[in-house]
């Protein structure tokens, strides 16, 4: 039915939408629009993890320890995700041991999609460092003065009131982030990982249709970034404490 | 969830919106003064880049002509295989002189410019280490490739190896060389090439493979151009490429294996004049 309808529009009107009615542009669509799914949850949560050790290790008395964040901070964040991942891929990947592949020839032990999910985890956990501890700092002095005076140690004080306080504060500061990394996910195109932008390469350059599938593309990262923010707001909205306004 | 259907219906208008490409493209060349032609930049020994930048090769040698026999300056934009046909149909250039493989359904989009100048075949470049015997080795393994190549979907389709297909060519040979792939996809000619290079880095590599799907490449225009008066001079210009065996002497010249295709209609036009 919808297969046919998209037939007869590229008959009809030369509008060639071939992922609807030909299989095999299809499943290499949908395979896309699967790695790209995947490597944006496993990355927004990797980055939101590596955010949350940085900022606990930047405010810990571990001199060392501060020294450390401040230069991964530095590094990822003033580095083109671009360039990131291509030395990831081609410099630190060819160094490292290979695994069999099953096929009595070796593998490497990090695949391109590993490669792609590892440098923007980072990239992304850097800016969340920043956000983190902005949010960390707008956190009153006399409400973490209060908690301290009733004995809270430092992991306590931490989980049940600065946390929760500097979540709420950042928020919008934080979904930019992770908006912007949904969309740096394309760039895994430039090391051969099977994303959105890779699948509908391979599929303009064999069926010459090109402005239908930028199109489509736009609309699948318009949809896929409302996701998000959707989610987003639904955890800002049952996060709100009424009457709190930083 | 209206305001996104709003979007939606305004970026499919905007695919109505087909770009007006003017008629006579040898006047324009003329009054520009200038040749504007799509070439590979990472293809030796076709078009690659010389040690001081230049883009030279065997494919710029015969745009060069081809603005010398205009009488204009020639301007060379470096294409990819997945940008080229795109590129020639919105008038940035004016003719694909890029490795274009001529095959049916391109044909539906630009022209082909006969007798095709060349002819090349699918293989692979692996490590004498992979033991690759036959096509049906590469089943379930990752191979490397270029975007845009004609050979992908059909290998893929039929011996279905998991390709990683990278936006040029550099990339998928480094990817190659960085074990992320077992074989990497590509015209034997290129192969060839390489492996007679003589660079050390290839010394442990081979082709492996018989070639197949035999492929001419073809000079490219726009459809309406094919029957124009820039279409005929480029035929005249092709016909007169394989009788004088100017084609034979510029693959000397680089450095490649004489082909039989070329050795073969250099014989048949020759005997036809």
């Amino acid at each position: 039915m919808i297969a046919a309808f998209f037939e007869r529009l590229n008959d009809v009107h030369g509008l060639n939408f071939s992922i609807f009615y030909d299989a095999f542009d299809r499943s290499r669509f949908l395979t896309g629009l699967w790695t790209t799914t995947y490597i944006c949850v496993v990355s927004i949560l990797a980055s939101l993890a590596i955010g949350l050790l940085g900022v606990w290790i930047a405010g810990s008395n571990s001199r060392f320890g501060r020294l450390v964040v401040r230069i991964y901070v530095q590094f990822f964040r003033n580095t083109p995700p671009l360039v990131q991942l291509s030395f990831f891929y081609f410099a630190v990947g060819g160094l490292l041991p290979t695994v069999s592949d099953g096929f009595g020839g070796q593998s490497p032990l990090v695949s391109g999609t590993g490669w792609a999910i590892i440098a923007f985890s980072l990239f992304a956990g850097a800016f969340n460092v920043e956000i983190f501890r902005a949010g960390i700092e707008a956190v009153p002095e006399t409400m973490v003065e209060a908690a301290e005076s009733l004995g809270y140690t430092r992991f306590q004080l931490w989980r049940q009131i600065v946390l929760p306080l500097a979540f709420r504060i950042c928020l919008p500061a934080l979904n930019n982030n992770l908006v912007n990394l949904v969309k740096t996910t394309t760039l895994a195109y430039a090391i051969g990982v099977p994303e959105l932008l890779y699948a509908a390469s391979q599929i303009w350059s064999e069926m010459f249709n090109v402005r239908e599938m930028m199109n489509v593309l736009l609309v699948t990262y318009v949809l896929l970034v409302a996701v998000l923010v959707w989610v987003m707001h639904r955890w800002e909205k049952a996060m709100r404490i009424p009457g709190y306004m930083p | 969830m209206k305001r996104l259907t709003a979007l939606a219906l305004a970026l499919a208008a905007t695919l109505a919106a087909v770009p007006v490409l003017a008629q006579d493209t040898l006047a324009k060349i003329k009054e520009k003064g200038v040749l504007t032609v799509g070439v590979k930049n990472d293809y030796k020994p076709w078009g690659f880049l010389d040690p001081s930048g230049k883009i030279v090769g065997l494919e710029i040698d015969l745009a060069q002509e081809v603005a010398d026999k205009l009488g204009v300056k020639l301007e060379m934009i470096p294409v990819i295989a997945a940008n080229r046909i795109e590129f020639l149909r919105q008038g940035r250039i004016d003719l694909i002189l890029a490795t274009l493989g001529d095959t049916a359904d391109r044909r539906k989009q630009i022209g082909m410019i006969e007798p095709n100048y060349y002819a090349g075949a699918t293989n692979v470049l692996a490590p004498k280490s992979a033991g690759l015997k036959k096509w049906e080795d590469l089943k379930g393994r990752k191979v490397c490739a270029v975007q845009g190549a004609y050979y992908n979907r059909r290998v893929s389709q039929i011996y279905s190896p998991e390709l990683v297909v990278f936006p040029s060519v550099p990339d998928g040979l480094n990817a190659l060389q960085g074990n992320n792939c077992v074989a990497f996809l590509f015209d034997d000619t290129l192969i060839v090439s390489t492996l007679a290079g003589g660079d050390p880095k290839w010394a442990n590599y081979e082709m492996p493979l018989t070639s197949e799907d035999p492929q001419l490449w073809a000079v490219g225009v726009r459809l309406d151009d094919l029957d124009g008066a820039f279409g005929k001079l480029l035929k005249d210009m092709s016909v007169e490429w394989h009788k004088s065996g100017k084609l034979l002497a510029l693959e000397s010249k680089w450095g490649i294996k004489q082909s039989p295709y070329l050795i073969e209609t250099n014989k048949k036009l020759k005997g036809g004049s």
